[in-house]
């Protein structure tokens, strides 16, 4: 889909804070991704017109970026680490069961990914890059739950803020003072 | 006598969960430091981040006043690049220091951009971590309206303008050239050198990377001096680094100490020790790019030195993760995740990276789901030897960036600690898919 508007305005002015404009090409298709769920061919051909390159480029980019979405994705995008901190405190066990209890789901896109530089907290996972740590195969469920039932206000499938109180970060570290 | 920390970089987030509205920031005593720096000649700022002896803490440990120093002095623009794509498996203090001060890293900019003469930096934040880009926006904005970046701050004539810039999922883009080339909107692909960054890179200009725990120091070797923050530390790793701890310890987490103190005290003094009373079978040292070493007296009795630890026993302390594993834990299988970690994260610019990662990945796969064959450990070496020729530390290389051999590092570790246990298990699964006739391969 064509940018709205509004986001057209706000792509040009990403594309000004650059010295070069083929630099906006990844904040563009961040906020492409954000307006539509994942980053279409349409899409990435206005980029290429904004940043002044042919879409091939747009794409040879973009194809190399795991974050970039190319086909739909469900609207919660559940992301979950099995790397060597999680791996051993059980991280693919919560992978597997959420892959399994939301397989048939077209609104839950279960994916594997790798280290999210939150080991503390492992195993942990994020719901459209909102992270949830410490938990067990069952309260991953309930979180995804309550993501579904809308009591959890979910970010967009690239991880921009959609209501501004999660800024306070409710699960990450709050209260935790560095090594405590 | 147990150590405890020393809070140099981590010491306003332990008096405040708020450090990173301004207010709360400036209260604690921020900016004050980057005015006084903007009153300063900027060669002088070098030169104390010369004496202070600090290394980049990003993984290469390389001085970071001598970095600096590298740029031609005649060649403008020049920009300076954070480097906050943190990916190393098992590290997380860019995060929490972006999450918990974004303020101090900002002010660390600001002093750095002045000291190297640059008036446009960029951060490159890794795309994942959503609420660390919501804090170091806001804080950004905030800080420019209270004229601390912008033009003619502070009435200095310095003028600073910052762009943070959101990566999009790509472990090689920590890397500094691959990052300059996402950066300027290509594949993250990593590029050869010379010409280094100092005199050719982004948009071919001269160009400092540095990671965000080295800039969010400076602001403080600038107040305590640079001779001073040389007193802390062992002899060339100087003052404090964050290290994060992970794994099977009971309390997981960062903790900023004095660089000397031993790997025993900072797994049992600061982590709590192992979960259930339990001993270390081995920990990985430095990140998942490192060797790795055992629970023997010697091993946890090496100081936290950063030549040290490669003298002696040919590993590094990298980016500051270490993780601690039980003796519960399979080593086969920690070494097949991180294989297949770099197996996934190759760019695939060169060819013993491209196809060494994915063999090493397949084959401990094999080997760790109960199909190995007593070849296959040796296998692997001559597999790894092609990618890093000698199999030593510090590593020699047959590609472009040190990913390729860095996934060498797991494989390694098992032939030298745990050698008997591998071919034994391998021995056992060969003669049982001998016997059962059961001889076919796991698909992979
Ligand atoms: C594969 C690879 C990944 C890297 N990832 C990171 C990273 O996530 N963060 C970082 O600061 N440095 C990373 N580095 C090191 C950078 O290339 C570079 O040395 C560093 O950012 C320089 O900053 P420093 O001198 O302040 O440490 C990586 C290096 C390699 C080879
Ligand atoms: S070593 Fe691997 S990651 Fe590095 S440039 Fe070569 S192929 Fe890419
Ligand atoms: S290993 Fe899972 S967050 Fe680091």
């Amino acid at each position: 889909m064509a940018f709205t508007q509004e986001n057209r305005e706000k792509a040009l002015a990403i594309v000004e804070k650059y010295p070069y404009t083929k630099s906006a090409i990844l904040p563009l298709a961040h906020l492409a991704q954000d307006q539509d769920g994942y980053l279409s061919e349409d899409a990435m051909r206005e980029i290429a017109e904004i940043v002044q390159v042919s879409p091939a480029e747009v794409q040879g980019t973009c194809s190399f970026y795991t974050m970039f979405k190319r086909k739909p994705v469900g609207k919660l995008l559940v992301s979950v680490c099995t790397n060597v901190t999680c791996l051993v405190l059980g991280g693919p066990e919560i992978h597997e069961t959420l892959s399994n209890k939301y397989a048939l789901d077209e609104d839950v896109t279960i994916e594997e990914v790798e280290c999210l530089a939150k080991c503390d907290g492992a195993p942990c996972f994020q719901v459209n890059y909102e992270f949830i740590e410490k938990v067990s195969p069952q309260d991953a469920i309930d979180v995804v739950e309550e993501y579904k039932s809308g009591e959890r206000v979910a970010r967009t499938v690239s991880g921009t803020l959609t209501d501004s109180s999660l800024i306070e970060g409710p699960t990450l570290q709050k209260g935790q003072k560095g090594g405590e | 006598m147990a150590v405890s920390e020393t809070r140099i970089i981590t010491r306003r987030m332990n008096e405040s969960d708020d450090n990173h509205n301004i207010d709360t920031y400036i209260s604690l005593g921020g900016y004050e430091v980057a005015k006084r720096a903007l009153r300063m000649n900027p060669d002088d700022i070098v030169e104390s981040v010369k004496t202070s002896g600090l290394r980049g803490r990003g993984g290469g440990g390389f001085p970071t006043g001598m970095k600096w120093s590298f740029l031609p002095p005649d060649l403008f623009p020049r920009y300076l690049v954070i480097n906050a794509d943190e990916g190393e498996p098992s590290t997380f203090k860019d995060h929490m220091l972006i999450v918990r001060d974004p303020h101090q890293l900002i002010e660390g900019i600001i002093c750095s951009a002045y000291a190297i003469k640059s008036n446009k930096a960029f951060i490159y934040l890794r795309g994942e971590l959503a609420l660390a880009y919501d804090r170091l926006s806001t804080a950004l904005e905030q800080a420019k309206q209270k004229g601390f970046v912008g033009n003619d701050i502070d009435g200095s004539g310095f003028d600073l303008d910052i762009v943070i810039h959101r990566g999009a999922g790509a472990y090689i883009c920590g890397e500094e050239t691959a990052l300059i080339e996402s950066l300027e909107g290509e594949r993250g692909m990593p590029r050869l050198r010379p010409p280094f960054p100092a005199i050719a890179g982004l948009y071919a200009k001269p160009t400092v990377v540095n990671n965000v725990e080295t800039i969010s120091t400076v602001p403080h070797i600038i107040d305590m001096g640079g001779d001073k923050y040389a007193e802390l530390g062992v002899n060339k790793s100087t003052g404090t680094r964050i290290f994060s701890v992970s794994g099977h310890v009971n309390k997981p987490g960062n903790y900023e100490v004095e660089l000397g103190i031993t790997f025993r005290q900072l797994i049992n003094d600061l982590a709590g020790g192992i979960r259930n009373n339990g001993k270390v079978k081995f920990f990985i040292p430095g990140g998942g790019s490192s060797q790795w070493l055992t629970g023997s007296d010697e091993h946890l009795d090496c100081p936290l030195d950063m030549d040290e630890v490669g003298t002696r026993f040919g590993v590094m302390l990298g980016s500051g993760a270490v993780m601690v594993y039980d003796q519960s834990t399979d080593p086969i299988l920690v070494a097949w995740r991180l294989a297949k970690f770099y197996a996934h994260e190759s760019c695939g610019k060169c060819t013993p990276c491209r196809e060494g990662t994915g063999w090493l990945e397949k084959v401990l796969y094999r080997m760790s789901h109960g199909q190995g064959r007593e070849i296959d450990l040796d296998m692997l070496l001559d597999v790894g030897d092609n990618i890093s020729p000698g199999l030593n530390a510090p590593f020699s290389q047959t590609t472009i960036c040190p990913l390729g051999p860095s996934s060498v590092s797991c494989v390694v570790s098992l032939n030298k600690f745990f050698r008997d246990e591998v071919l034994r298990r391998c021995k056992s699964s060969q003669s049982e898919a001998e016997m059962t006739g059961n001889n076919e391969e796991v698909n992979v």
